[in-house]
């Protein structure tokens, strides 16, 4: 009898979603991934929908409302693995520069009608709702991390995904340091390793898509960051992107925050 | 009398979430709602403070389908704002990244989003299983556009490489020219999806639509030109506002946009189609007319032929911008921080996206408005329901509602952007 084919799911939650289309910009792999695979529920891509319980379910998007805080838990149960994938997922995205402001004002500034709309506080992370049992960093992710990790859980092992810095993937593509050799205030030292240092070979500093790496020195860099003349409005700036809310970014930047 | 309803709980083959609600009373459409529950991400909000040279990165992050609209909206917003003038060598390379995602966004589109309506797939992956050559050249056509991205933006998905005033670093032209070899394939595949395209059975409708879009003096339009309409509209990018209003309706987390004189209008391929046919190469032009089209196209069904057309416009413009590559003294121009407002709209894959910043001496943005296509068209695609529902109650319920399904996807609607939009209900009392 044919093996049965392992059950993914694509599951959407704040976001702009640009993570779940790295798997239809796999366009080399797509159908290769569709043949190992049985793609059990992906809106994006499909309206057919098979019941789970399903193998992996890859989460994209941070929660932002009531009912999405409920829904992430019905999609758990679902679940062998869970893997969240992007900035929003694993750190509350962009959506959560509101964390830091009052949320009701944001509404009143974008909506006429503040009362139809409805929208917790914070924008956060999937972790602090339910297990994840792995994190892919980015934003967006780097769609050959994402095969990794489907190769990885296919085989039952763990996906092998750097942890180390931006700055040792410029030494490895031979990529001269901006920060060093230009001056640029680049967040590299203390951002994850993931999209191959893309910022510095075009001549621009990194600006912490893929979060912070293990073990991030955030005050030395600010430190460094201030010698060269940033100014504390431009560091809370550079620390509150797209991985605002990661606890060592999060802390840096209120440190700078008159 | 007896009344029914299509309920469509969650939108497939659509960018973001959303649903459609259709009530109906015998022969009666009662009701149709484009339900857009996908959650506010208060982008306009969380702007202000930011730095005018952030809004580029910022912006793109509303759309991971369309990033490059997001960053070429913002940036010439911000030049309008600090009177930066653009030399003709940048200006080509952003009509060449532009090329880039118009071609990927299409062809994701009509191959693997819309297309298996009409075959009657739930998805390109089945459709893949009858349809082998056609799915791989979709897929293919798709990697020819996002390398393009990949080489001027650097990814495909948020590009790092565009910023106000132009790029951080242009790449030597060898590497352009490597990109003509696959992109003489795509022209050629282009064009044999238009063919394709044209043999699948597509429902006839039609409606006397507003089509809005840019319009340029030469050019197809990407980046530059004037608001234009069929029914007499003909402003500059900065009157947008005193002729387009948004509302804020219950059902929707994205506000819905109206021309305050007449009410709805379109936006997307057709809309630029119907209003700059004589804008296309020719070779675009006879693709067109040999798939059956007229120089307007009324029939939002038709759009998968228009996208068609139009990816083999980007195709042929490419491969005309990489011919002509000039390397730019700079790759970028500076830009001075002043108290200014500045406006902006250009053609994302899915129609005009108009962007508006007020900024103070330091460059810092004080409001921001962001209209994205989508949001411009869902009073459009309701009225398409509110037409094709009773003129289809013959069908059986779940023909009907794929009916109903595919008849948003005409729109190719990006709810992600639409909320900075969908789930089908169509329900019976």
């Amino acid at each position: 009898m044919a093996k049965r084919k392992p059950k993914l799911a694509v599951w959407k939650f704040s976001s702009c979603d640009g993570c779940q289309l790295s798997l239809l910009d796999c366009e080399d792999e797509l159908l290769a991934v569709a043949d190992t695979l049985e793609i059990a529920n992906f809106p994006e891509a499909s309206r057919a929908v098979v019941k789970g319980p399903y193998d992996l379910s890859l989460v994209e998007g941070s929660i932002t409302t009531s009912h999405d805080a409920e829904r992430i838990h019905g999609i758990r149960r679902a679940s062998k693995f869970l893997v969240t994938i992007g900035a929003c997922a694993t750190a509350g995205g962009i959506q959560a520069l509101r964390n830091f402001k009052d949320v009701k004002e944001f509404i009143s500034i974008i909506y006429a009608k503040p009362e139809y709309i409805e929208t917790l506080k914070k924008s956060t992370p999937i972790t602090d709702h339910v297990f994840v049992d792995f994190e892919l960093r980015g934003c967006p992710i780097n769609k050959l991390q994402l095969v990794e990790v489907l190769s990885a859980f296919l085989n039952g092992r763990k996906p092998n995904t750097p942890p180390h810095s931006v700055c040792i993937e410029c030494k490895q593509r031979g990529t001269v340091c901006v920060m060093v050799a230009e001056g640029m205030p680049c967040l590299g030292p203390v951002t994850q390793a993931g999209c191959g240092a893309l910022c510095p070979t075009y001549a621009r500093a990194c600006f912490g898509c893929f979060g912070p790496k293990e073990t991030p020195n955030t005050p030395a860099l600010s430190q460094w960051w201030q010698r060269m003349g940033v100014s504390d409005s431009d560091l809370v700036r550079a620390f509150r992107s797209f991985n605002a809310y990661a606890e060592p970014f999060r802390r840096e930047s209120e440190l700078h925050e008159k | 009398m007896k009344s029914r309803a299509i309920k469509v709980d969650y939108l497939a083959r659509v960018e973001g979430e959303g649903g459609l609600l259709i009530r109906m009373k015998g022969h009666q459409v009662s009701e149709v709602k484009v339900k857009i529950f996908e959650p506010p991400r208060f982008f306009e909000a969380f702007l202000r403070g930011r730095k005018f040279t952030e809004a580029p990165d910022i912006t793109a992050r509303i759309c991971g389908i369309c990033p490059v609209a997001y960053q070429m909206s913002s940036c010439h917003a911000m030049e309008d704002a600090l009177g930066v003038k653009i030399p003709a060598p940048i200006r080509a390379l952003r009509r060449l990244l532009y090329c880039g995602e118009w071609i990927e966004s299409h062809a994701l589109h009509v191959y693997l989003l819309h297309a298996p309506d009409f075959l009657g797939y739930e998805d390109a992956i089945r459709m893949a299983t009858d349809h082998p050559t056609e799915v791989r050249r979709g897929l293919r056509l798709k990697k020819a556009g996002n390398a393009i991205v990949n080489l001027l933006g650097g990814r495909e998905i948020h590009p790092i490489n565009v910023r106000v005033g132009g790029f951080y670093k242009i790449p030597p032209k060898s590497e352009f020219l490597a990109l003509a070899e696959e992109l003489k394939w795509a022209r050629d595949a282009a064009l044999e999806t238009v063919r394709w395209v044209a043999t699948i059975p597509i429902p006839e409708f039609e409606r006397d639509y507003e089509f809005v879009s840019l319009r340029h003096p030469d050019e197809y339009p990407f980046n530059e030109g004037r608001i234009v309409s069929n029914k007499g509209l003909d402003i500059a990018i900065c009157d947008y506002e005193q002729h387009f209003a948004e509302e804020h309706v219950a059902h929707s987390n994205a506000l819905h946009s109206t021309l305050k004189e007449r009410g709805a209008y379109f936006v997307g391929p057709l809309a630029r189609y119907s209003l700059n046919f004589d804008r296309l190469t020719p070779t675009a032009q006879e693709a067109a007319r040999s798939a059956g089209l007229g120089s307007v196209c009324r029939n939002p069904f038709q759009g998968i032929i228009v996208r068609s057309v139009e990816s083999l416009y980007a195709c042929e413009e490419a491969l005309r911008l990489i011919e002509q590559f000039e390397m730019p003294d700079k790759p970028y121009v500076e830009a001075e921080a002043r108290l200014s407002t500045g406006f902006g709209c250009t053609e994302a894959p899915r129609g005009a996206l108009y962007h508006r910043y007020r900024l103070d001496e330091r460059g810092l943005i004080v409001d921001a408005k962001i209209v994205p296509p989508t949001s411009q068209n869902l009073k459009t695609i309701e009225a398409d329901l509110l037409q094709l529902v009773p003129a289809n109650m013959g069908m059986q319920k779940d023909r009907l509602q794929w009916r109903c399904e595919a008849a948003v996807r005409n729109y190719d609607p990006c709810i992600s952007c639409a909320t900075h939009f969908l789930k089908l209900h169509i329900e019976q009392e």
